[in-house]
This record gives structure tokens, C-alpha cells and sequence, in this order.
């Protein structure tokens, strides 16, 4: 698509018209004033308030959203923009890596036109794709007499976490909450999220991955029954519901522009850096400009926590779990050359004895391995002591059935990569890793592995064991991390001792 | 191939490791635009084939098929208003999900790049073949402002070749839409566009996806009618 300029307005044009330019190569936009005596379709404002969609993402006619920006209703952006270099940018993704763009002759506007690749999947935008948005007023969410229907109670270390909530929120701060595995997070959230709703603040929890919009969504439907919820993930069929309470995967927030005044995120230490990096451009552009921060997690990185020892970065811990036993803290077994074990067709000798007595007390275990190859290789070697016995990796189709056998019991022992290090519960089990010196297990990774354990009130305590082949810093840093966060549980009487 | 600048792969974005040795250094082999593990997911097209389609016959059973001709060939064939209209199509890989996924990202979400991967197989598979004018299917104008280019020609013109566009189409229904009996008993999608000067000449039709051989026979039949000598094609999946 190109644009003119005439009469102070972008006037959009189907061909290369003489003088036209694309929207990337515009020095200026104009926007006009929003007209009050113009009956703006508020269909239109449902769909667009604090969005940046594409003309193809919109179910309506091309002249009626031009009429709006006419009349100062709805805005156009450049999709990209360049650096003082002149090198493209993607203003929605925030992608500056040029093997990350790509140019095509483009039949929208006639000249060879560059677009990103690395958002690609939310639709193209290249040199001559405007983001649409909204300029008008905010739709107007009717309130509930009442908003929080949970009935639970919280425990104290997640009641004092709870409080700061509220006030980060009310007073538009960036908050952290670190929060130990198994501490009951998302209750802790809903205070805040009633805080924010009865005074009129759109809110949204974002989080990196899919499974954690699906298990939070009946949560929160049924804490805010009333209230509606908008539940977004690639192929969720609520992408274009407005709602004053959003539940996204840090990818969706891509389709939004300065939405939300509370922004949640969660488990941001779930991806590596770099993807990171884009999913924090996300966050920071979907965010108003005055709005709260929440970030949430179990397994902060080195630098926020540094931040967090320095007095750089507020925060909140909430270091015992909601039953008020401790954290299983892991034992460091060292069991030789593991791989040369297993290239020989046998398990260390420590390791077997662990799983043979796990097995004598048919206690359900998890068995974490550095890569699928490996694990393929001890599978049949458990196997054989143990016939109900399964491997799970990432790409494994039958994933869900296995995680759904192991919570029916069926499975005694499941082995599985790191891609089970988060997420999952499971009542009663032990934990172990195989290879624990290898350089996936970070701190997080071997913390959240641990976290696996203790998880029921039933059942608070699970042994944890991490074999290895030489310690690592990073094994020593988790351990540390869960003893402090042990210790700091008993000093404020969180835990019984 | 480059030392020092890492390569990623254009399908899955798997940084591509430079294959470093003595070899390499001196004898430089061709970019490689995809990852050992994406290659390996391409099927080409092997073995005994449909002498019109280039179906392979490894993936159906005796009674479609007759002789050395595919059972849904025949049935063209036997049509005295079909028959011979599309002299042969030449198809370069298996239409497996994976490739379906490919062709899918490449002309659905528009990631023009992508016609790298298909454009040396092509060149290849076309300098077997003596061809005066090379003819892309059409989109339709709507169609081609919605996906912002056409496929098939994007891949002619990467691989070098000068495409003509001689055909235009008439704005329908997506074909991917419709059974085989609804894309056979269609009325002519395509038109010529006049003076198009093909007479005795050897056509190539270029296509992404030969799935029923409808498109490419309508396109055929109006160049034939035009007074094209033979009409051959090419397709990427089959």
C-alpha cells in the first residue's frame, strides 16, 4: 500500500500514483483531532482499543477505517522504521538482526519492499504496512458489585507478597515477586487483579508459555466470574475480545500498543536471552506509559538477583511454600563416567541402587537427562527393572498422554529432558538427575528440577538427587538458593520447624 | 558458505555450522540456505513414476494405475476434450507435511525467502527440458494484493528465468477449497491476454503443487487453443 499526503492526511493508494510514498518512507504522519461530531462504529473501537493490527486482521472495509482516521479515530504507524544508520527495524517486534529481514518485490506497493521475518507468523509487515490502532475513546467495561468470588485464604508468606501486589498496582511501580516453587503464585495475584479492576485498570498476565494460559484461564474465570476474560494463544479464538482482564503468551502481546495499566509476567526466566530480549519489547510495548510492572518468578537470573542483593530492583519473596515445609534440598552424588556406563549398556552403580529402591517402595520418580540420546539409551536399562517405565522430550507426540498416565500412576518411572522442569505437578515423587554437571542444568533449570519435589501438603517431602560427573558452580548455586530460601522461611516463621 | 559469518537455516532458523576443511576452503561449495536436517526432510521424487504426472507409484496400489499411466491420468486421457492437452508435468518433490508446511509459510504467510530453498532444485530440473516460453499460473488481482507476490513466478525469476505472463485469472473461490469433481467440471478460471504470440512454441506452466492436474490442464487447454506446439509443466510438489 502507499499513501499521499493531501490536505494535511494520509490518503491511501492502490497503485504507484505519482508522488505517493510508502508509510516507512513518510516524514511525517498526521493525525488528526478526534472528531466529536462523528459517529465512530464501535465495533471498530471493541477491536482496535490499545491494539496495532493490520489492515489484514481487520474484518472491515478499508474506506470505513480510513474514514475513521479522518475524522481522527484510529491511527497509522510505520510497521518499520530504520536506525540512525538507516538500517530496518521492526517497530512491533523490536528486531534489528539484518538475517532476520528479507526483501520481495511487492505487489502492494510496487517496489522491491523489505519485511520481518522473525514476526512473520503474527503476518507481514514490511516497508508499506501501517499499524492500525485506536485514538478514540476507551470502551467502557460495565463493573460487578463483586469482583473477587475466591473464598481461600492465603498463607502469610503469600499474604505479605499479596499486600505488595496491590500497592505496586494502585501505585504504578514495577514489583518482582520471587516466589519458591510450589508457593501458591497465582493467588497471590488476586488481590491485585481485583484492586486493579475496581479501579478501572486493564490488566494482563502474560506468560512465555501456551500450557500456562490454558491452566490460568478456569482459574481466573472462576475467581472473576463475572468479569470478562479475553484468553490469547496462537489459534485461541478470543484474539479479537476486548476485555479488562487478558490472559497472553508473551507472543500475542505483539498484536498490542500501549493496552494495559497492570502488566503481570510470568516465569520470565523461562527462555533463554535473546528470545527474552524480544519478549521484553513485547511487555514494555503493550504496557501504558504510566502502568505497573509485576514480574513473577521462582528462578530469577543472576543479574536480578544481584539487583535484588543491591538494593536496585524491588522485590518481595515469598521463600516457603503454602504448606509450611521446606524446600527438599538436593544431595550431590558423584557416579563416574555416566556416559561410558551407558555406551557399555549399564547404569552407574549408585544410580541403580537409587532407582532399586525407589522401585522395592513403588515410589513414582522422575528422572531428569541432559539429552534425548542419552536418555534413549537408559530407557531400555530401566525398563528392565521396571516395565512401566517412559521417556518424554519436547517433540515426543505422546507427551501429554505420558504426563497423564504418570499423574494416573500407571507410569513408576518417567524419564524426560529439561522440557519437564516447570509446569508440572505431580503428588508424591523423588527426583533425580542424571549428568547434573552438564551445561543445560543452569541454576534455574536444577532449582525449578528440584522444585518438582515436596509439591502436596500430603506429601511435603521428596528426595532429591543430583549424580554427577564433577561439580558445577551452577549446581552449587542452586543448592545455595534453596538453602537460603529454607533458612529465610524458618527466620520469618513461615515454616514449621 | 562463510567462516566467520554463521549462516542460519531459512525453514527452521537453526544456525547452519560451516563445514570447515581443506575442502571447503578450496573448493567453495554453493550458499546453502537450509540445515542438514531440513534438507533431509525434503522426499524427492523417485523411481517409477506416471508418465504424464510423475505420480510415484511406490505410494499406490496396482488397481490405480494402468500400465505406466496413473489412474487419474487415464481418466484425462480418455476424455477426447483433454486428451494430450498437458504433455507431461515434471514435479520435484513429495508433497509430505513437511513440504506442505514449507509451501505453506512461503505463499500463505509471504515469506518471499523462502523460494531460495525450492530455486537451485528448479533450474536443475528445468535445463533438462527444451522450452521457448516460460508461463507462472496466475493469481488473481485480489489474490495478488493479499499475498503481495505470486509464487510460482518468484520462483522463476530466481532461478534465472524470464517469466510470461500471458495468463490472468478470474477472482474464485481458493481452489484448495474444492473436491476433485468441482475442480475438473470448472468453468475456464483462466484468459489469455490477446496477441500472446505462442504459436509453435514449447510451453513450460509453472505451478507450486500438482494436486488433481485441473488448473494446470485449463491453463494448457486455452494455450494450446492459441496455437501453442507443446504444453509441458512443472510443479514443486507432487
Amino acid at each position: 500500500m502507499r499513501f499521499i499526503l493531501f490536505h494535511n492526511k494520509l490518503i491511501p493508494q492502490k497503485t504507484n500514483t505519482n508522488g505517493s510514498k510508502r508509510i516507512s518512507q513518510m516524514d511525517l504522519i498526521p493525525q488528526p483531532q478526534p472528531n466529536p461530531n462523528y459517529p465512530f462504529n464501535p465495533k471498530l473501537q471493541l477491536l482496535l482499543s490499545g491494539k496495532q493490527l493490520l489492515f489484514d486482521d481487520i474484518p472491515f472495509p478499508l474506506e470505513e477505517i480510513q474514514e475513521h482516521y479522518e475524522n481522527g479515530y484510529v491511527t497509522y504507524r510505520k510497521g518499520i522504521k530504520y536506525t540512525a544508520g538507516k538500517k530496518p527495524y521492526c517497530v512491533r517486534c523490536g528486531n534489528k538482526k539484518p538475517y532476520w529481514f528479507a526483501v520481495y518485490p511487492c505487489a502492494r506497493c510496487q517496489e522491491a519492499c523489505i519485511y520481518c521475518r522473525r514476526c512473520l507468523m503474527m503476518g507481514r509487515i514490511s516497508e508499506c504496512t501501517p499499524l492500525i490502532g485506536w485514538n478514540g475513546p476507551m470502551p467502557d467495561a460495565p463493573l460487578p458489585s463483586k469482583i473477587l468470588a475466591w473464598q481461600g485464604s492465603l498463607s502469610q508468606g503469600q499474604l505479605e507478597a499479596s499486600k505488595r501486589v496491590v500497592e505496586a498496582i494502585l501505585q504504578n511501580k514495577e514489583w518482582l515477586i520471587w516466589a519458591v516453587c510450589g508457593a501458591g503464585k497465582t493467588e497471590v495475584l488476586f488481590a491485585g487483579i481485583e484492586a486493579a479492576l475496581a479501579t478501572k485498570k486493564r490488566i494482563c498476565i502474560a506468560t512465555p508459555r501456551t500450557d500456562v494460559v490454558l491452566e490460568l484461564t478456569p482459574r481466573l474465570k472462576s475467581a472473576f466470574p463475572d468479569i470478562p476474560i479475553a484468553s490469547l494463544y496462537g489459534g485461541s479464538e478470543d484474539r479479537h475480545v476486548f476485555a479488562p482482564l487478558t490472559i497472553a503468551t508473551t507472543h500475542q502481546l505483539l498484536r498490542f500498543y500501549q493496552a494495559f495499566d497492570a502488566m503481570i509476567l510470568d516465569e520470565v526466566d523461562a527462555f533463554p536471552y535473546t528470545v527474552e530480549e524480544a519478549l521484553q519489547h513485547a511487555a514494555v510495548q503493550a504496557r501504558k506509559l504510566t502502568s505497573s510492572m509485576i514480574y513473577l518468578t521462582a528462578t530469577p537470573n543472576e543479574k536480578w538477583q544481584r539487583e535484588c542483593r543491591t538494593g536496585k530492583r524491588a522485590f518481595t519473596t515469598i521463600p516457603a511454600r503454602y504448606h509450611r515445609h521446606p524446600l527438599s534440598v538436593p544431595e550431590f552424588v558423584w557416579c563416574g563416567n555416566w556416559k561410558k556406563s551407558l555406551r557399555k549398556g549399564k547404569l552407574p552403580e549408585n544410580v541403580l541402587c537409587w532407582i532399586k529402591t525407589r522401585l522395592q517402595n513403588n515410589k513414582q520418580s522422575l528422572l531428569f537427562f541432559p539429552h534425548i540420546s542419552l536418555m534413549e539409551e537408559a530407557l531400555p536399562l530401566v525398563k528392565k527393572l521396571a516395565p512401566a517405565t517412559e521417556a518424554v522430550h519436547a517433540e515426543d507426540p505422546c507427551r501429554k498422554d505420558k504426563v497423564q498416565r504418570m499423574r494416573k500412576k500407571e507410569i513408576l518411572f518417567l524419564l524426560t529432558t529439561t522440557i519437564l522442569e516447570r509446569g508440572v505437578t505431580f503428588p508424591n515423587i523423588d527426583v533425580a538427575v542424571i549428568g547434573a554437571e552438564d551445561l543445560i542444568f543452569t541454576e534455574s533449570a536444577l532449582v525449578q528440577i528440584a522444585g518438582r519435589a515436596g509439591r502436596s501438603k500430603e506429601y511435603p517431602k521428596g528426595v532429591v538427587t543430583f549424580f554427577h560427573y564433577g561439580k558445577t558452580n551452577e549446581m552449587i548455586k542452586a543448592k545455595r538458593q534453596i538453602v537460603s530460601m529454607n533458612r529465610e522461611g524458618i527466620a520469618r516463621g513461615l515454616i514449621d520447624v | 558458505m562463510s567462516f566467520f559469518f554463521l549462516d542460519y537455516c531459512y525453514i527452521c532458523q537453526e544456525r547452519i555450522l560451516p563445514d570447515i576443511s581443506w575442502k571447503a576452503l578450496f573448493s567453495p561449495e554453493k550458499e546453502s540456505f537450509i540445515c542438514t536436517d531440513c534438507r533431509g526432510k525434503f522426499e524427492r521424487i523417485e523411481g517409477e513414476t506416471c508418465r504424464i504426472c510423475s505420480r510415484p507409484f511406490q505410494q499406490i496400489d496396482n488397481p490405480f494405475r494402468d500400465e505406466d499411466v496413473c489412474y487419474d491420468c487415464f481418466r484425462w486421457e480418455e476424455d477426447p476434450e483433454w486428451q494430450g492437452v498437458l504433455e507431461k508435468n515434471t514435479s520435484m518433490f513429495v508433497y509430505n507435511e513437511f513440504l506442505r508446511e514449507v509451501i505453506a509459510k512461503f505463499k500463505y504467510r509471504g515469506d518471499y525467502m523462502l523460494v531460495k530453498v525450492f530455486s537451485e532444485s528448479f533450474r536443475k530440473k528445468v535445463q533438462g527440458l527444451v522450452v521457448d516460453v516460460f508461463v507462472p499460473i496466475p493469481l488473481s488481482e485480489e489474490r495478488l494484493y493479499e499475498r503481495g507476490f505470486n509464487q510460482t513466478e518468484a520462483i522463476l525469476i530466481e532461478a534465472g528465468l524470464q517469466p510470461s505472463n500471458i495468463l490472468t485469472r478470474i477472482h474464485t473461490e481458493k481452489q484448495s477449497k474444492k473436491s476433485r469433481t468441482e475442480r475438473i467440471h470448472l468453468p475456464q478460471v483462466f484468459q489469455l491476454l490477446p496477441n500472446p504470440q505462442i504459436e509453435g512454441k514449447k510451453i513450460l506452466l509453472v505451478d507450486d503443487i500438482y494436486t488433481t492436474g485441473s488448473t494446470l490442464r485449463h491453463a494448457a487447454k486455452l494455450l494450446k487453443q492459441a496455437g501453442a506446439a507443446t504444453i509441458q509443466s512443472i510443479t514443486i510438489g507432487r
